[in-house]
């Protein structure tokens, strides 16, 4: 290894015994060390790349990916930049050329249904327009059916309409912000940005029902399991290990089975309602709508995500020593005011950890608000779904996960400012 | 022991008893009585049952039986807060959510004490203990000795008459630990608050304290000043636990007024004062201190009877000589003796005779 020129110099970086400089002798000594920790930690990296980060990516990718279009027609794409669709005049005879050469390819490849689909996004009816034009178009010869401008529009008089062509060019482009637009009730026109039709304007209400949703249940599930974490925490241990069984109990029980569970309990002939009227408290013909609604969301979800406040809130409060409230006391607080300036701030981080806990697990939550959510209380994650298993808008289902991703980022990053991340404690 | 008479005692515990299971006596029938000003010191080994009695007094346990009295005042059933009670705890428990200002300011607070009294109550107390430039600072900024310094301002600065000390001391190295004894009884005698003290290290009750109530097995054993406590041990327990203590086992077998003889086990006599034996015939545990041995004969009464001894072992220790012998089978058998010029260093191996004055020499129980 040589030796660097300033090693000699008076002012120069601090040297090892041999003349190397020393952060230099260091790093060469901890490089085995490092090298062996890399090692032991390579294959779970491997595997989180391959099988998490990379898939991740990809499907955040898809929100913004749109190369089928010039893919499919890529000279007809060339053709419509030349097309000025503000003018309201169909486009010309080259352009409609190389649509039949595009075409006839595409239809070749059984690539022109995708494209379809794909346009049916933006504007109903392209779907089987693409389909039913293609049985005719396969017909037409690129080299000898000239001019084709007619003989298109003969097709199917939507070839004839500026309209379908405009949706054509608007989508045409390699990279669209046209599903983020979609996600946020708005789409993507000639003209630019535009607002959703009233009828269609879903997505922004969604996000903003599964926020509000998810802090009633990260709120509920503060003051449910404080009192139960404080419990714990005061017991004798032997005690605490048997009641912490009863808290992680529903973790060794179906999801699924847990959440049908709750549409046993809260339907309207259920065992909620059945009590309620047999105490009297509700009358018989008008029991009380608990599922199928927000409220059922909310209550199946509490439930559910309820150890996951408890857990950390118990770590937290083990470690506040029973001598501070003591000592609040001999100085005359009384057990509220011991408990309210002296024991809650000290618990705090345990609040904080199991609300960002609570909190993300709900904003993204799917299989609960699926069963017993109805049309009501479903949260965005329903329409993920959907958009993927459904209506196969992948783009749109890309789109709405990345908007989701960066809205808790952002709350992260906000709780970080307001209340420091360092103040978050497991244990 | 001191009988129930605490007519005009400050702080008086009456018959208590405290069970934590219901078949064990932590506390059994505790009877004392203090003054107002007082520094008493509670003296004993974990599990004597000296916590438990702070802790009833503070108010954080309640005693199975008995009466506790305040100011002539039962309060068994008046809760911590209502107790005035000032409290130094083991660990400090100093809020650590709270700057060390806002510490102090806590009592002020819930006593609904105005800002600017506040501010000039905790501004006193964090001159008193020499911490006037760290009101800004948290706990955790602090070093130990100044937590302590914290802890007890905190506890004094509501300016309660009682005052409650939990081994305050018991994680400062040696060296602070002596400094805060001086300091917490000069702070405790300038201001003449009234001060229960525990601790489980004996040096600390006996440079401390005006009392030390030597606790064991739920009662206490001796509560008498520092130096009858170590001069006249009522019996082998406070002998043995105040500080260095040797004990030769034998069977009296002459007893004259404040004279006794004491034939040991090996056949050898010795004089000695009988304290608790009551007839001749009863075994014995003498107690001699370490340094009330004397071997240079000149020193020693005429006729007073002399043990021999072997020296195995001369410990150098700086101010003192320690040396170990065996003596009468005993083969840990100390004398210490001062270092001075004309003192005789002995040596590994020789053989010795020593002895004592009568006085010095306790026969105690068995």
């Amino acid at each position: 290894m040589s030796v660097t020129t300033d090693t000699g110099q008076a002012t120069g970086p601090v040297l090892a015994a041999d003349g190397t400089p020393l952060k230099r002798s260091l790093s060469r000594a901890l490089r085995r060390q490092k090298m062996r920790a890399l090692m032991l930690i390579a294959p779970l990296l491997i595997f989180v790349l391959v099988s998490f980060i990379i898939p991740i990516g990809s499907m955040l990718f898809r929100s913004v990916e749109n190369d089928i279009v010039a893919d499919t027609l890529p000279l007809t794409v060339v053709e419509l930049r030349n097309w000025d669709a503000e003018s309201g005049e169909l486009p010309d005879e080259a352009l409609y050329a190389a649509f039949a050469t595009d075409m006839v390819a595409a239809i070749e490849a059984k690539k022109h249904t995708r494209l379809g689909t794909r346009l049916n996004y933006e504007q109903t009816g392209m779907s089987s327009l693409f389909r039913k034009s293609g049985r005719k178009l396969k017909k037409l010869d690129p080299a000898a059916d000239a001019p084709f401008k007619e003989k298109i529009i003969d097709i199917d008089k939507k070839w004839g309409d500026v309209e379908t062509w405009r949706t054509i060019k608007t989508h045409s482009v390699r990279l669209t912000n046209g599903y983020f637009l979609n996600a946020v009730d708005m789409r993507r026109t000639p003209e630019g940005a535009q607002s959703q039709p009233e009828d269609k304007q879903i997505l922004i209400k969604l996000f903003q029902r599964t926020l509000i949703m998810s802090v009633i249940i990260t709120v509920s599930c503060i003051i449910l399991g404080y009192p139960v974490a404080w419990i714990l925490a005061n017991l004798p241990m032997r005690t605490a290990n048997i009641l912490m069984i009863l808290v992680l109990l529903p973790f060794w029980t179906s999801l699924l089975v847990r959440t049908s569970a709750w549409k046993v309990m809260l339907q309207q002939q259920g065992v909620v309602n059945e009590v309620l009227v047999w105490l009297g408290m509700v009358a018989d013909d008008s029991r009380l709508v608990l599922i199928n609604n927000q409220t059922g969301t909310i209550i199946a979800m509490t439930h559910i995500l309820l150890p996951f406040m408890i857990l950390p809130m118990y770590s937290v409060m083990q470690t506040i020593k029973p001598y501070y409230v003591r000592a609040a006391k001999s100085m005359g607080a009384t057990d509220w005011t011991a408990f309210w300036r002296v024991y809650f701030p000290q618990s705090i981080p345990g609040i904080g950890a199991g609300s960002i806990l609570v909190f993300i697990l709900a904003i993204g939550y799917y299989i609960t608000p699926e069963i017993v959510g109805g049309t009501k209380g479903v949260f965005i994650s329903n329409r993920i779904a959907y958009h993927i298993s459904s209506s196969l808008n992948w783009g749109l289902a890309a789109a709405l996960g990345t908007i989701l991703l960066a809205v808790v980022l952002i709350l992260y990053w906000a709780y970080d400012k307001i209340v420091g991340i360092d103040n978050v404690k497991l244990g | 022991m001191p009988d129930g008479s605490s007519s005009d005692a400050f702080v008086a515990f009456e018959r208590v008893q405290k069970s934590y299971d219901g078949e064990n006596l932590v506390v059994k029938d505790l009877n004392l009585s203090m003054p107002k000003g007082e520094f008493l010191t509670m003296l004993g080994p974990s599990g004597s049952g000296k916590t438990t009695c702070l802790m009833m007094l503070a108010g954080f346990e309640t005693a199975t039986h008995g009466e506790i009295l305040l100011d002539g005042r039962p309060i068994n059933n008046i809760p911590p807060h209502k107790r005035g009670i000032g409290m130094v705890f083991q660990n400090y428990a100093l809020f650590p959510h709270m700057t060390v200002a806002e510490n102090l300011s806590f009592p002020l607070e819930v006593r609904k004490m105005g800002k600017s009294d506040r501010e000039a109550k905790v501004k006193r107390a964090l001159d008193m203990v020499q911490m006037g430039a760290f009101g800004g600072r948290r706990p955790a900024q602090l070093s130990g000795g100044q937590q302590q310094r914290i802890a007890l301002a905190r506890a004094l600065v509501f300016e309660p008459e009682l005052v409650l000390m939990d081994e305050p001391l018991g994680a400062l190295d040696k060296q602070l630990r002596e400094h805060m004894q001086f300091e917490i009884t000069r702070l405790a005698h300038d201001l003449g608050i009234t001060t229960v003290y525990v601790t489980h290290d004996q040096t600390e009750a006996l440079t401390m304290s005006d009392r030390v109530a030597v606790f064991d097995d739920g009662r206490i054993q001796q509560l008498d000043p520092p130096d009858t406590l170590y001069e006249g041990p009522k019996n082998s327990f406070v002998a043995q636990f105040i500080g260095e203590n040797n004990t030769l086992e034998g069977v009296v077998t002459e007893m004259s007024g404040d004279k006794c003889v004491v034939k040991l086990d090996d056949g050898e006599l010795i004089d000695a004062k009988p304290v608790n034996v009551s007839a001749v015939g009863d075994r014995t545990r003498v107690s001699i201190r370490p340094e009330r041995v004397e071997f240079n004969k000149e020193r020693l009464q005429d006729g007073a009877h002399t043990l021999k001894a072997e020296v195995l072992e001369f410990i150098y220790m700086g101010d003192i000589f320690r040396t170990r012998l065996r003596v009468a089978g005993n083969d840990e058998f100390i004398v210490k003796t001062r270092n001075a010029p004309d003192q005789v260093r002995l040596q590994p191996g020789q053989q010795i005779e020593i002895g004592w004055l009568p006085q010095d020499c306790r026969a105690l129980d068995a």
